[in-house]
């Protein structure tokens, strides 16, 4: 397939192979930003809320989640992208979800072998990655479009934006919910714990209000959001 | 073809460059095969990892209902007596319970596994029986859903732990309502999670009405045979997680199929 411009959803890519190695090291490292902060894939393209709502309720929980995540999106870019001249346009999706539902499944039995409570605890949010709308969304349309090395960058970024999300609201919820962070109890035997913020309305709460606070930050910094989206444009 | 969305610049001589249909069926192919072997390794390599620690899941769990024991067998119900699960063929059972030994090789009591619905989702447990007392003497449960701080308490309120150390079933478990427990047989309900409690009873009940009878038999059986029930014969003494090894034929706790006389 020649060569596309890519066009990720917000927008944030140039033509590849820019020569130059200084800034072809740049839009690595703009692709790798971009999916932490400016496109974080849950705070900001809100994608992902099933284990993001479902699995969160404790920081132990959310960081093997993000981590298997990051596992299978990472993997998944770098075969797509590694492979997209030799996948016809007709089958590409099909293509994508099998090359994704290995990655989970080898993700699925590496918990179960090693990590065996986690494994017990996520349950079926293992398998449920595959459907997870973040990961095939980043192949079509990144990595199908993008060299290796930007569909890579571009992977670890969501991949990490992903994780941090996941690990913020597991930690609030964590705290609130149970009293304590990763297991270890941070009141002493006096908290009562908020029990609901480890139930599914707290998840819904929690995230409405993080979700809040960003569009709040965007809203504030919009301004500066388009002065870097012209620097990027000046780039292509 | 369908292009969803697409606005790319290939699309308007896409009928050109149409590719065969033999080249997306052995791509997909390809992939599909390449996957799959990928699943075969990764499935073989981690195989025994998993197994081993469900065994020792299940290990823990039949060693801490049943005080007192240090090692177990599977036995499975073959119509007529509890026999070892190596000697009972593939499709000959769906259930199993357990049989644990105290260190001088007799029998301690049976580990039921035994699941019903809770309050939110399937509640599986296992139970300790001591059949000389008649008497369950541990429960845990394995897996739950119930309601984090209200339902969850089955397993971590040790106050309800205690109503399994020494419950008598007969007559048949009862749950009661929080403090009211006046005889063996009464479990006292948590507040909170009367459902959850009443479902853990439940599935006690339903556990004792298909084990154990069939233990009873299996006993009186071992019984004429000229053993004592519980006491299996000749054992070696050795303790051991019971699999296809060595002394296992010794250990064997239930009667030759047919001896009851039925």
């Amino acid at each position: 397939m020649p060569s596309i411009p890519a066009s990720s959803p917000g927008g944030g890519s140039g033509s590849q192979g820019s020569g130059v190695a200084d800034g072809d090291w740049e839009r690595v490292q703009a692709e790798f930003m971009k999916g932490i902060w400016k496109e974080n894939p849950v705070f900001v393209q809100v994608l992902g809320m099933c284990p993001m709502l479902a699995v969160t309720n404790s920081a132990v929980n959310a960081m093997a989640m993000g981590a298997a995540t990051f596992f299978v999106l990472v993997g998944s870019s770098f075969l797509v992208s590694l492979l997209r001249n030799f996948i016809p346009r007709q089958v590409r999706i099909s293509t994508y979800i099998v090359i994704i539902a290995t990655f989970v499944t080898v993700a699925d039995f590496t918990l179960q072998a090693l990590l065996p409570d986690i494994h017990r605890e996520l349950g079926a949010f293992i398998s449920l990655i595959v459907v997870n709308c973040l990961i095939l969304g980043r192949q079509e349309a990144f990595a199908s479009k993008n060299t290796v090395k930007h569909a890579v960058a571009d992977a670890v970024g969501m991949a990490g934006g992903f994780a941090i999300a996941l690990l913020c609201l597991g930690s609030v919820r964590e705290i609130l919910g149970s009293g304590s962070l990763f297991g270890v109890s941070l009141f002493g035997s006096g908290y009562e714990p908020w029990v609901i913020m480890i139930l599914p309305p707290g998840g819904f709460i929690m995230l409405g209000l993080i979700l809040l606070f960003f569009n709040w930050l965007k809203s504030r910094r919009a301004h500066w959001l388009q002065s870097l989206d012209k620097l990027g444009e000046g780039a292509r | 073809m369908n292009q969803q969305q697409s606005v790319l610049p290939e699309s308007a001589n896409l009928g050109a460059d149409q590719p065969s249909s033999l080249r997306l069926i052995s791509t997909l192919g390809l992939a599909g095969l390449i996957s799959g072997l990928c699943l075969v390794g990764i499935y073989t390599i981690t195989l025994p990892r998993i197994e081993a620690n469900k065994a020792r899941t299940l290990k823990e769990a039949v060693l801490q209902v049943l005080p007192g024991s240090v090692s177990m067998e599977e036995l499975v119900w073959n119509g007529q007596g509890l026999i070892p699960v190596e000697q009972a063929g593939e499709a000959s059972y769906t259930e199993s319970i357990y049989a644990a030994y105290n260190r001088d090789g007799s029998l301690v009591g049976y580990a039921i596994p035994e699941d019903g619905a809770g309050f939110q989702d399937t509640i599986r447990l296992i139970y300790g029986y001591r059949p000389d007392s008649r008497e369950i003497v541990g429960m845990r449960v394995l897996e739950s859903r119930e309601t984090p701080g209200l339902g969850d308490k089955i397993y971590k309120d040790q106050a309800f732990q205690e109503n399994f150390r020494a419950l008598s079933v007969s007559p048949e478990v009862v749950a009661v309502k929080h403090g009211s427990k006046n005889a063996p047989n009464q479990v006292d309900c948590i507040t909170g999670a009367t459902i959850s409690s009443k479902a853990v009873v439940r599935i006690l009940r339903q556990g004792n009405q298909t084990w154990l009878e069939r233990i009873d038999k299996s006993a009186s059986g071992t019984t004429e045979n000229g053993k004592l029930p519980g006491v299996p014969g000749a054992r070696n003494g050795e303790v051991s997680v019971p699999s296809a090894e060595p002394g296992i034929e010794s250990r064997r706790p239930a009667l030759p199929a047919g001896s009851q006389g039925r």
